[in-house]
């Protein structure tokens, strides 16, 4: 079936007068007109296309497969590589299919001989120049030029190169991607993402004919969350990825597909594996989600699966940890459970972002089951009930789901930052701005945003005030047809919290026929943390009455950002997670459970999505599945959970919450119970302001969790990104390296 | 200058007789990133201010406001060449990011434009640039020894080489559109045409001496008219009305 958004064939047409778009220059047109479709003929197949496709589109639709470099679907048009050079009925010359609007009527061949030796001639000028060094190209195994010249090349070459093939230096792009520009044949993609995707306009082209290279002509990094997809574009081996550079060629690894738990937009990704190690994080295709690309985070923290890690069972013994057995670890808990003493809601678990739903369920029933309701989160004010509630969905969610970014045409975002916290889905909301005359209003700590917002405020009083309708961006807001309000998950942990989401929900409220429709819904909440929807979804919230107890027994399942003031002294604590971070070191008994990489679990994304997360290596050590750990901890406590394989869990899960064992869905709530979880938070009474500013929550977004945390890619990007360490010394401490 | 050099000694290099078993054409294999890539250097690098004075200013401005608004960046090219006019004929990493400024956009875009472009110069030139037209036209009509004269009467420089007294920066370039004057050389803005190696001496020679020469054909032929007289159109060209009927005249 072929996928054709309005937006990309806007793009060709917007495609010859602006292959890079700039800032300033966002396009005019407003709403895609729906086009007619046309009718053509390739290979002397009739197919239909929407008017304003490329040939390239209709001859794939008819079944032909076009050699490309350049031309990608989710990119300007450039038309440089040539290489999809197709004949045409009438044209005197070959056209190139990418840079050519279907005609209705035309008649279309690809596979004559005329075409096969245009592609043989494409191929030898962009072999011309590029080196003989797939031995010892990463890209060797999956590489586009590899493949196309195997399939379209000539099979001997002409060109003997007396003087020397083109050298072109290559650039220091940072600690993730790692250049050898000889390689490149200047197909522009990786400009073109930059440019338009990733909103980091200093690449580009620099020289022009033979000398024409990429670069930023002046020496700096490529800052930008999205930057490894680059890897993934250049078709040839130019942009290689710097840490798994030589680690593994393509046909030795076991490709398994999961999900993304390093933010809360569960990114699909593929899990590259050799033997018991993960190689490498790939984005898989998702158009409702990530489309195809992943953060940068997401794709290499990979790393920090490998080090600080737990993988046997281990109790405190005065200052330092002893490994045991699991049979000693387990009663160690028993023991300390009792020997505490904990009653009733004294007894409390703190769930951190990368607990996946099935633990959090057994953990759930185990607590209760203890007698206790003190179910609680590691991030700030978790051990409060949230102030949205978490009875209605539609209060915590992303409720308009993230491909309606594409449709907004005014977005306020408060208290957030989404290209920290869900950096895939900002590069939607760059889109839409680029695309359309979207609106960006933020109230909140200022970011460094790939889009122009109109900055209302800092607190609350820009809240009140936006609400009121007073200023510039609240008039636009007014006119808005889809208008979408955005709300940082860091607002609930806000002082000001309930005030607003009083304040928006009575927004919406008023303005239910733009903002509450049956088509659209305009009120999001947006998660940073993978675990947070599903905790809420299945209750893992504390109840009022156990909101300042003090816990003697504390559970820290992945609780790793957890400030040490907020366990009691002399409380028993188990930690059962995957690294030693923070958690573990406030731990008297460690349980070593698996990473995402390593069990089949379930994630519920910010939409409330449910996606499968899958094996892909086995769990290091003695470290088990953080489920069974549960049950088997329960049952030395005596209170057994009643499930002994992971589907009578998910059967419970099911009972529970229903949502969180339907996969790939996103359940919308409906009209009437959005309107009463609006109704409840309009509601809330919503004390005194405190007038504190609204802060980023993310201020290093390489170090979020305790993976990445222990990768030493994150911790580079860091130092570069982050810190701006000097790219000059750098580069001067790699030469000293390899000298 | 030391990048010029090097992309002329490669071009050296390049020019080693051939063994003439294959008929075989090459380009030459110029090392290309010394001059596509910028590098901080103490007569170039972000920190020299530049701007433009209060003149040049307002040209901008009246440039910029040919264009609608969101299109600014189409002055590009304009605010580039006046920036190297007040930045003494060469186009420096501050002007290109000032112009980046003053149009608002990426500074990379203004780089894409100044690299393309072979008229802005990225590096520093002398006070009279000599472009030596060496395109076919020219080369016909004796190019060759118009630069090699041009080189030698100014101290044995080869082309991309500034003198060492800094007056003069000597350069090939492709054809001008004076094939009609051929050979021919620009010297600041100023063409040079119908050069013989002794017109190009006397060129230099004023150049050097701060006198300005009379731009235009040498030869003393007006524009491009046949040097050995006209051959048609010799007649006393009919005046107005010279033909009509009485009553129109
Ligand atoms: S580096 Fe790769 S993606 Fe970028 S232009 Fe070169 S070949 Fe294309
Ligand atoms: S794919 Fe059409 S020109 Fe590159
Ligand atoms: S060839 Fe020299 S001016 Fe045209």
């Amino acid at each position: 079936m072929l996928r054709l958004s309005s937006s990309s064939s806007r793009r060709l047409l917007n495609a010859a007068s602006s292959v890079v778009r700039t800032v300033e220059s966002r396009g005019f047109a407003t709403t895609g007109a729906r086009r007619a479709d046309i009718t053509l003929t390739v290979d002397g197949k009739e197919v239909t296309v929407p008017q304003g496709s490329a040939l390239i589109q209709a001859c794939e639709a008819a079944g032909a497969s076009i050699p490309r470099f350049c031309y990608h679907d989710r990119l300007a048009i450039a038309g440089n590589c040539r290489m999809c050079l197709v004949e045409v009925q009438r044209s005197p010359k070959p056209v190139a299919s990418c840079a050519m609007p279907a005609m209705p009527g035309s008649v279309v061949f690809t596979n004559t001989p005329l075409v096969h030796e245009a592609r043989e001639g494409v191929m030898e000028f962009l072999l011309a120049n590029h080196p003989l060094d797939c031995p010892i190209c990463d890209q060797g195994g999956e590489c586009d030029l590899q493949d196309q010249s195997m399939r379209y090349g000539s099979d001997r070459t002409r060109f003997h190169e007396i003087a020397g093939k083109r050298a072109v230096e290559d650039k220091n792009l940072g600690p993730l991607v790692k250049t050898s520009m000889n390689r490149c044949i200047q197909c522009t993609r990786c400009v073109r993402f930059a440019n338009e995707v990733a909103g980091v306009e200093d690449l580009g082209t620099s020289g022009r004919g033979n000398d024409m290279q990429i670069g930023m002509y002046v020496e700096k990094t490529l800052a930008s969350e999205l930057s490894g997809n680059i890897v993934d574009l250049c078709p040839v081996g130019a942009l290689t990825s710097k840490p798994y550079a030589f680690h593994a060629r393509p046909w030795e690894l076991k490709k398994t597909e999961s999900v993304d738990v390093l933010d809360a937009v569960g990114s699909n990704i593929r899990v590259d594996s050799r033997g018991v190690q993960v190689m490498r994080v790939q984005p898989r295709v998702n158009d409702d989600v990530n489309e195809e690309w992943i953060s940068d985070k997401t794709r290499y923290a990979y790393d920090g699966l490998r080090f600080q890690r737990l993988t046997v069972p281990l109790i405190r013994q005065g200052d330092r940890f002893v490994s045991a057995t699991w049979e000693d670890a387990l009663n160690a808990v028993a023991q300390g459970l009792q020997a505490s003493g904990a009653k009733g809601d004294e007894i409390k678990a703190v769930a951190g972002a990368l607990a996946d739903t099935e633990s959090l369920v057994a953990l759930k029933d185990f607590i209760n089951r203890l007698g206790s309701d003190n179910l609680t989160t590691d991030q700030p004010r978790g051990d409060e009930p949230p102030v949205h509630g978490v009875d209605i969905r539609s209060n915590y969610l992303f409720n308009s789901t993230i491909p309606a970014l594409d449709k907004a045409d005014a977005i306020l975002l408060v208290g957030t930052n989404p290209r920290h916290e869900a950096a895939v889905l900002n590069s939607r909301i760059r889109r839409n701005w680029l695309n359309t005359q979207m609106e960006v209003g933020l109230i909140g700590e200022q970011i460094d945003a790939i889009y122009r917002y109109d900055h209302i405020g800092t607190d609350l009083k820009a809240v009140d005030q936006f609400v009121a309708g007073k200023g510039a961006f609240a008039e636009k807001f007014k006119a808005a047809k889809n208008p979408l309000i955005i709300v940082g998950s860091a607002v609930a942990e806000h002082a000001d919290g309930a005030a607003v989401f009083k304040a928006l929900s009575t927004f919406v409220q008023k303005n239910k026929d733009r903002l509450l429709t049956p088509e659209w819904n305009g009120f999001s909440v947006l998660q940073r943390e993978a675990s947070r929807t599903a905790a809420y979804d299945i209750g893992f919230v504390p109840s009022t009455k156990s909101k300042g107890v003090k816990a003697k027994f504390v559970y820290l399942l992945n609780a790793d950002n957890i400030t040490p003031d907020s366990i009691p002294e002399n409380a028993f604590v188990v930690y059962q997670g995957h690294h030693g971070d923070a958690g573990a070191e406030l731990a008297d008994v460690c349980l070593p459970g698996a990473a995402y990489t390593e069990k089949g679990s379930t994630w519920v994304n910010t939409e409330g999505r449910a996606q499968h997360g899958r094996a892909a290596v086995p769990p290091p050590g003695a470290s088990r599945e953080d489920w069974k750990i549960i049950r088997a901890v329960s049952e030395v406590a005596g209170v057994t959970l009643p499930y002994d394989s992971i589907l009578t869990l998910r059967d419970r899960m099911w009972e529970i919450a229903p949502s969180t064992v339907k996969y790939d869905e996103t359940e919308p709530t409906t009209l009437d119970i959005s309107a009463a979880g609006l109704a409840s938070m309009a509601g809330l009474s919503a004390g005194k302001a405190s007038g504190v500013p609204f802060r980023k929550p993310i201020t290093n977004f390489y170090q979020t969790d305790p993976i990445s945390r222990a990768s030493v890619t994150m911790a580079q990007c860091t130092r570069s990104f982050v810190d701006q360490a000097n790219i000059a010394d750098d580069a001067k401490l790699a030469a000293a390296q390899t000298a | 200058m030391s990048a010029v050099r090097l992309a002329r000694a490669c071009l050296a290099a390049s020019r080693r007789p051939l063994p003439l078993a294959r008929p075989l054409h090459t380009t030459a294999a110029r090392s290309s990133d010394a001059l596509f890539v910028h590098r901080d250097t103490p007569y170039n690098n972000p920190q020299i201010p530049f701007e433009f004075n209060a003149e040049n200013l307002k040209r901008a401005q009246e440039i910029i406001s040919h264009y609608p608004t969101q299109y600014k960046k189409a002055a590009t090219i304009p605010l580039l060449d006046l920036g190297q006019r007040q930045n003494k004929g060469w186009t420096s990493i501050s002007v290109m990011n000032y112009v980046a400024k003053l149009l608002d956009i990426p500074p990379m875009r203004v780089y894409e434009v100044a690299t393309f472009y072979t008229m802005f110069n990225r590096e520093p030139i002398g006070q009279h640039f000599v472009q030596v037209c060496t395109t076919t036209p020219c080369m016909l009509r004796g190019s060759t020894e118009i630069l090699n004269t041009v080189c030698s009467h100014l101290g044995g420089i080869h082309p991309g080489d500034t003198t060492k007294d800094g007056k003069f920066t000597v350069v090939e370039v492709e054809c001008q559109g004076a094939c009609s004057n051929a050979p021919m050389f620009v010297v600041g803005d100023d063409f040079y045409e119908d050069l013989t190696p002794e017109s190009s001496k006397k060129i230099l020679d004023a150049f050097a001496s701060g006198k300005k020469p009379k731009p235009g054909p040498q030869s003393g032929r007006q524009t491009s008219e046949n040097s050995a007289g006209l051959t048609a159109l010799t007649s006393k060209p009919p005046g107005p009305g010279e033909f009509c009927a009485e009553e129109f005249r």
